[in-house]
């Protein structure tokens, strides 16, 4: 099954390290391939230095999209994290 | 076995007796031998990142214990690299495909993975280069069977012997350590004042010497006359450990009394606060019966970083601390940097003479965007207690125009956007230019309060680098010349009304509490550990001979001399 959403970060820092490992824990929760996607740039959203190597600022928009039988769960988890929950 | 004797520099007061221990730095060696069962060396591997998760869970458990969530939370970085298919996955890969040793493929990919980050173009992201190597590092000790260093196997009683220790050393000792012990640094430098927050005595700038000292020697240190001893005769124990306990128990009376005011045998009300360097270090000033916080460094934010920190960040350290003062009243400094203090993303200009260059509040008024950046997030946090903001190395008149201009400015930008800001605001300098203090009855016309930074001051005053070992010894804030600008500044404060206080190294020197009172001083603020035994000192004082202690101590010809005019008067 196959499920994405987009979303705009708003923390001030972006994805740093510490906001960047909350949201590598919570993606190892589910069981689907989660692929972080900015522009053309994609990286497995289960690999901290994925998601770092994407360098992603506040104000840029991602694509979560997801493979695997909870794929909608997990679009919407990581999308709920990223727009309320991520510290600075 | 003979006692030796040696002199550095005493950085730390106190007495301590305990065996050497070096703080060591490892770094593995690569071994290039091929293998022949990549299975078995892919489960070596294992095994090595599972033990590092142990390590590094356990680090990660001892800094909250220790110094709060935030400081920690850099070690989930650590274990989410171990957990990442991107790191440890392609370690594996690499030793199936290649047919090369885990050590050797572990080192290429935290070399990969480092320049990685090293090249993208975030500076924060760059700077988390180091935190893989580290990672990086742990497995390959692993590996070689070496058993990295690890700080909680010390053992009670230890001494810390290194070349020299960095914040991030100090900030991992565990409760063992009783002393340290370096061959570089000075009384101002930060491993001696973090050793002063820890409450432990410390003895700097020995040099080549502690080569002498190997793993399980016995030294006793004093950190108030800069000694240490080697091998020292039974009788010496014995009496060290008396002497420790007296010590000891007389702290755990001044700790029972911390929470209590500190007021003069005849009633002279004096405020002790405490000098911070981060919002974690709020917990240990309350514990210790801090009353206000005289000091707040900020330059952690900016250090801690590897951009500018945003407003946001800002406001939301300034008013952690300020909430949890309340109505207590908090220092703030504004951004101190230049001078000994660098800030790499800043590419402050390499000066030919640092201190007295383009720093502080210089650097912040030629920068006005970042200054303003700095003092929105003050304004914003205002509401969350009793904030007062200080400027440093202020030096004439229009220096702090210009800033409180510039704070005005800001005031009716956040208006505009309907952000509230408390009503009163206290705006003060730093006076640790001697021009501040000698022609302080101008500026106390300008400012709500001043605060003496004596470190700064001293050097200042007496031409001499607190980080030169070679002139240390001249360093000494007790000189008559530094306690005659405290006097002067504290006579333009009383004149002005406005409150007179000190943050320096000084204020916290137990041997001088009673020449500081008489010279005038409403507030002293100091390291926390320090707060309890001041408080204690104050209680039994009168201020009418501690004035006059003070104009003796003005006509002395030395430091010494004021010294030994202060122990006389113990004895009396």
């Amino acid at each position: 099954m196959n499920y994405e959403e987009k979303v705009t970060i708003q923390n001030e820092t972006g994805l740093h390290a510490r906001p960047a490992a909350q949201l590598v824990k919570e993606a190892g929760s589910f069981q689907s391939t989660i692929q972080l996607i900015k522009g053309t740039q994609e990286a497995d959203a289960k690999s901290l230095l994925g998601v770092m190597s994407l360098s992603v600022g506040k104000g840029d928009e991602l694509i979560i999209r997801a493979d695997g039988e909870d794929a909608t769960e997990a679009v919407q988890a990581l999308q709920q994290l990223i727009t309320t929950q991520l510290s600075d | 076995m003979t006692a030796e004797h040696y002199q550095g520099i005493s950085a730390a007061p106190g007495l301590a007796i305990g065996h050497v221990v070096w703080w060591r730095k490892e770094k593995p060696e690569i071994d290039n031998s091929s293998i022949s069962d990549p299975v078995a060396e892919v489960e070596r591997l294992d095994e090595a990142v599972q033990v590092a998760r142990q390590q590094i869970e356990h680090l990660r458990k001892t800094t909250v214990d220790r110094m709060g969530e935030e400081a920690a939370a850099i070690f989930d970085a650590h274990i989410a690299f171990l957990d990442d298919p991107a790191y440890i996955g392609e370690m594996k890969q690499r030793i199936q495909k290649h047919q090369k040793n885990a050590s050797l493929t572990c080192n290429e990919v935290t070399t990969q993975m480092a320049e990685m980050l090293s090249s993208l173009p975030d500076e924060y992201m760059q700077a988390r280069a180091d935190d893989i190597r580290d990672v990086g590092n742990r497995i390959l000790l692993l590996l070689a069977g070496i058993t990295p260093f690890d700080p909680l196997s010390i053992q009670p009683d230890s001494i810390v012997v290194a070349p020299e220790l960095a914040p991030s050393d100090t900030a991992q000792f565990p409760p063992g350590v009783v002393a340290m012990v370096t061959a570089r640094g000075s009384k101002t430098a930060h491993a001696a004042i973090m050793a002063r927050t820890l409450g432990i005595p410390a003895v700097l700038g020995l040099g080549e010497k502690i080569e002498e000292f190997i793993d399980g020697d016995t030294l006793v240190i004093d950190g108030d006359a800069g000694t240490v001893e080697k091998n020292p005769t039974p009788q010496k124990k014995i009496e060290t450990c008396i002497v420790i306990k007296r010590h000891q128990q007389q702290r755990e009376e001044a700790l029972k009394k911390a929470d209590m005011d500190a007021e003069t045998a005849d009633g002279k009300r004096m405020q002790v606060f405490a000098n911070i360097g981060s919002p974690s270090d709020v917990d240990q000033a309350i514990a210790n019966g801090a009353e206000g916080i005289g000091l707040f460094r900020t330059e952690f934010l900016y250090l801690e970083n590897d951009n500018w920190p945003t407003e946001e960040e800002q406001t939301q350290a300034y008013s952690r601390v300020l909430k949890a003062f309340g109505d207590k009243p908090v220092v703030i400094r504004t951004l101190d940097i230049g001078g000994d203090k660098d800030l790499p993303y800043a590419n402050l200009p390499t000066e030919e003479n640092p201190f007295l260059g383009h720093r502080a509040i210089r650097y912040c008024l030629a920068n006005p965007e970042i200054f303003k950046t700095q003092l929105k997030a003050l304004l914003r946090s205002s509401i969350h207690g009793d904030l007062w903001i200080m400027l440093p190395m202020v030096e004439n008149l229009s220096e702090i125009r210009e800033a409180k201009a510039l704070l005005a400015e800001c005031r009716t930008e956040l208006m505009q956007s309907n952000i509230p800001i408390a009503d009163s605001i206290k705006v003060g300098i730093m006076v640790e230019v001697p021009a501040a203090a000698i022609y302080a009855d101008v500026l106390a016309k300008e400012v709500d309060f001043m605060s003496i930074g004596t470190n700064d001051l001293t050097q200042y005053t007496l031409a001499a680098d607190r980080g030169n070992e070679q002139v240390a010894h001249l360093y000494d804030a007790a000189h008559p010349a530094v306690l005659r600008l405290v006097k002067k500044t504290c006579d333009a404060a009383r004149e002005a009304g406005i409150v007179a206080g000190m943050c320096g190294e000084l204020a916290g020197d137990s041997q001088m509490t009673e020449i500081l009172i008489g010279l005038g001083l409403d507030e002293l603020s100091m390291s926390a550990g320090a707060i309890p035994e001041i408080k204690e000192k104050i209680r039994p004082l009168h201020s009418e001979s501690a004035q006059k202690l003070a104009e003796e101590a003005l006509r002395q010809e030395s430091p010494e001399a004021v010294r030994q005019l202060v122990q006389s008067q113990l004895v009396k």
